[in-house]
């Protein structure tokens, strides 16, 4: 019998295809391509927007254009021609849906083709979606609801409208415009995205949803997420994101701040599957997200994440340990296949006495492709008996993928104690020998072993999101065997 | 159910098996030994399919189809298990999870539906009281953190879900103390019928006093060079096997 060989399983693996590569045939509103001031002024006027908010674009564009890309990470791309990119496209239909049935029937088949079916959704698992086709919130459901608790959970264009203050009080407050490039971009020109309220001492009853789709060709996704959990109050949010097959990049720059006040936790958590290209390294989404949040006295963020998706992921959900005792988590899974570049990480930043953090990482290289774990562990001054504890492990599953880790620690507190672990592995060929000869297929024994490798992670998920992430991990990485 | 005609096989082009014949019926136990780099692992590890292994001549029929046009998991599903000499960790992934998932690709191949939750369990419970194994190691992620007699244990109870026709038990008894041995051996016992046959392989004769062979052959060079009944066993613990080396030198 012949060999089954790590250039097989490669093979195999190359040929997967993306099964979310369809393109919705839907009228978009696109605004001409390029970026400047005016550009600015026409997507915040066609957003109905108040002047200070179009000052604050205007001031973060001057700044990014001042700022150069970064090039510290471990990725390789060609470099974006920012004025070949629409900056706006939102599905052409101009009122919002008063009810479900108002909603573009080609539309809907989108959503069910990415198995989010609405009613599904709102009947079976009680999760509240948010659904954002390229720049426009088209459908959120369950609004009623949470209304009753005081809980607001809307677009972020409709908080703009109805919760201005909320959005100008906290808004750029945790990720300024000058952070960084794709900050400041993503300041001038984001789009939509959600908002999130939690009023103080309320635990919010159910998984709250976003879906991200990037429909429109030649267009970027620049959404902006603001979760506010006000004193004592708890939610968990779940974000998931796919795009249709295209030969071309697109580029991906989101913002995601949250907002533990005093007691409060959040935890965020996200499936990312963004078309990663072909084989060979053609098309696929540029995704360079900015995410962090901060904690006040005795708060908790915790991010969770599966990574499979996008050409080239860049992306450190990051906490700002401020208060007293508050608690960061970071737990993450990062696939990359074919000829995919992931640098991912976190930071943790401990001001605040007694603070905690808490790293998990987990790499599955395969194909040609390049995974890195980037992230700092900040302690200083005042942040006594401050604990850090970071665990990182790679598994290579071909002999041309790279793994690579870049841990950094600073510690200006002698009181802190900060541990760091670290793995490397190849998926056992014994392994693999051990499966089979219990009557197990390649597939499903390369599911077991990766979903075991992945446990600690997939167990932070909210259960209906862990299947969907155990079936994406399998789907990115298992070949068909022949 | 097992017939082996003048096998040759090889590893990075160096001939480890050269011509070994072996016929196993149902409801027989047959005991493999001799010395180191006879062939004896080489011997399981082709049987259950290992890819670094080259077959370069002979036959191997397995209830009379062609076990090398197989793929291991298709052998694994035909009834052959493997009980192995280092059993593999797989960190993440309990031992009940691994379990059901072998049981139920055993049983789709075999044409049956996925056994219930509730059988399944009443078949753990059932199987790993005849290997005295702790219920706690039954939801542990396979062979983590295990003890050298946990995980041989772990196998016979592993062979007692999947019912196997053919069992081979490669060096099973190392690493055992005498009361570990014991447990393996009544439970290798327990699972005995007319219907299946076992196949240990083995470097020393104490095994060979629990689990009683009606045929012992002894393996030297890539050949089995010597076949008696149990006795023989006895003989080649007095003697050694340097008699048997000059014999065939």
């Amino acid at each position: 019998m012949k060999k089954y060989s790590e250039d097989d399983l490669a093979t195999d693996l190359k040929n997967q295809d993306y099964k979310f590569g369809f393109v919705s045939d839907i009228d978009s509103d696109t605004i001409p391509c390029g970026l400047n001031e005016d550009i600015i002024r026409l997507i915040s006027e066609k957003k109905n927007e108040p002047d200070w908010l179009l000052a604050s674009r205007l001031s973060a564009f001057e700044q990014w254009l001042d700022m150069k890309e970064p090039a510290w990470a471990h990725v390789k791309y060609k470099s974006i021609d920012f004025q070949a990119i629409a900056y706006y496209a939102a599905p052409k239909q101009t009122k919002k849906y008063e009810s479900w049935d108002d909603v573009d029937p080609e539309m809907k088949a989108t959503m069910t083709k990415l198995g989010i079916s609405m009613v599904e959704q709102q009947r079976l698992t009680g999760v509240a979606v948010d659904f954002v086709m390229d720049s426009v919130s088209v459908a959120t459901s369950f609004k009623e609801k949470l209304g009753e608790l005081g809980i607001i959970f809307c677009s972020f264009s409709e908080a703009v409208q109805e919760h201005p203050d909320l959005v100008k009080r906290y808004m750029g407050t945790v990720i300024p415009p000058q952070d960084n490039y794709y900050a400041a971009l993503n300041s001038a020109v984001f789009t939509d995205g959600s908002f999130c309220y939690i009023p103080k001492g309320v635990r919010c009853p159910m998984e709250l949803s976003t879906y991200f789709r990037i429909n429109a060709g030649g267009t970027g996704q620049f959404e902006r997420t603001l979760v506010i959990a006000d004193e004592g109050a708890y939610a968990s949010y779940l974000e998931g994101c796919t795009a249709p097959q295209r030969d071309e990049n697109q580029l991906h720059a989101a913002v995601v701040e949250l907002i533990a006040l005093e007691e409060a936790e959040i935890k965020y958590s996200t499936v990312q599957n963004w078309y990663p290209g072909d084989k060979n390294g053609v098309g696929g989404i540029f995704n360079f997200v900015t995410k962090r949040g901060v904690c006040e006295k005795n708060a908790k963020i915790s991010w969770t994440q599966v990574e499979t998706g996008s050409a080239v992921t860049w992306k450190y959900p990051s906490c700002i340990l401020k208060g007293d005792n508050s608690i960061g988590e970071f737990y993450s899974v990062a696939v990359t296949n074919n000829h995919q570049y992931a640098d991912t990480g976190t930071k943790m930043v401990h001001l605040g006495k007694n603070t905690k953090s808490t790293i998990i990482s987990k790499g599955i290289s395969a194909g040609k492709s390049q995974n890195s774990y980037r992230g700092l562990v900040q302690i200083h001054k005042n942040a006594v008996n401050a604990r850090n504890f970071s665990q990182c492990d790679s598994l290579l599953m071909s002999s041309e993928c790279g793994a690579h880790t870049f841990p950094y620690i600073e510690c200006k507190n002698p009181t802190a104690k900060i541990e760091h672990e670290a793995t490397t592995s190849k998926i056992g060929e014994d392994q693999l020998f051990y499966c089979k000869q219990r009557g197990i297929s390649e597939e499903k024994a390369i599911g077991l072993i990766v979903n075991g490798y992945c446990k600690e992670v997939l167990n932070k998920l909210p259960m209906e999101f862990a299947v969907e992430a155990q079936k994406l991990l399998t789907l990115s990485l298992e070949g068909s065997v022949g | 159910m097992l017939k082996i005609k003048n096998l040759h096989a090889s590893i990075d082009g160096k001939a480890i098996l050269k011509g070994l014949n072996l016929e196993i019926n149902p409801g027989e136990v047959h005991a493999i030994m001799g010395p180191n780099g006879a062939g004896k692992s080489t011997l399981a590890s082709v049987l259950a399919g290992h890819e670094s292994y080259e077959i370069t001549e002979g036959e191997i029929l397995f209830e009379g189809k062609d076990l090398t046009a197989l793929p291991i998991e298709d052998r694994a599903r035909e009834g052959l298990f493997l009980a192995f000499q280092y059993p593999v960790e797989i960190p993440g992934v309990s031992n009940v999870n691994f379990l059901k998932t072998a049981l139920n690709e055993i049983r789709e191949y075999a044409g049956l539906k996925p056994l219930s939750a509730k059988d399944f369990l009443q078949l753990v419970k059932e199987k790993s009281a005849l290997v005295e194994l702790d219920s706690s190691l039954a939801t542990r992620s396979v062979n983590e953190g295990f003890s050298g007699g946990e995980k041989k244990r772990n196998e016979i109870f592993q062979m007692a879900m999947l019912n196997p026709k053919l069992a081979i038990l490669d060096e099973t008894d190392s690493g055992l103390d005498i009361d570990a041995l014991r447990i393996v051996a009544s439970g290798v016992n327990a699972l005995k019928t007319k219907e299946n046959a076992t196949l240990v392989i083995t470097h020393y004769q104490r095994l060979l006093d629990y689990i009683v062979p009606d045929f012992v052959h002894v393996l030297f060079d890539g050949r089995i060079v010597k076949t008696g009944g149990k006795d023989l066993a006895l003989e080649l613990e007095e003697k050694g096997y340097d008699w048997i080396k000059a014999e065939h030198a």
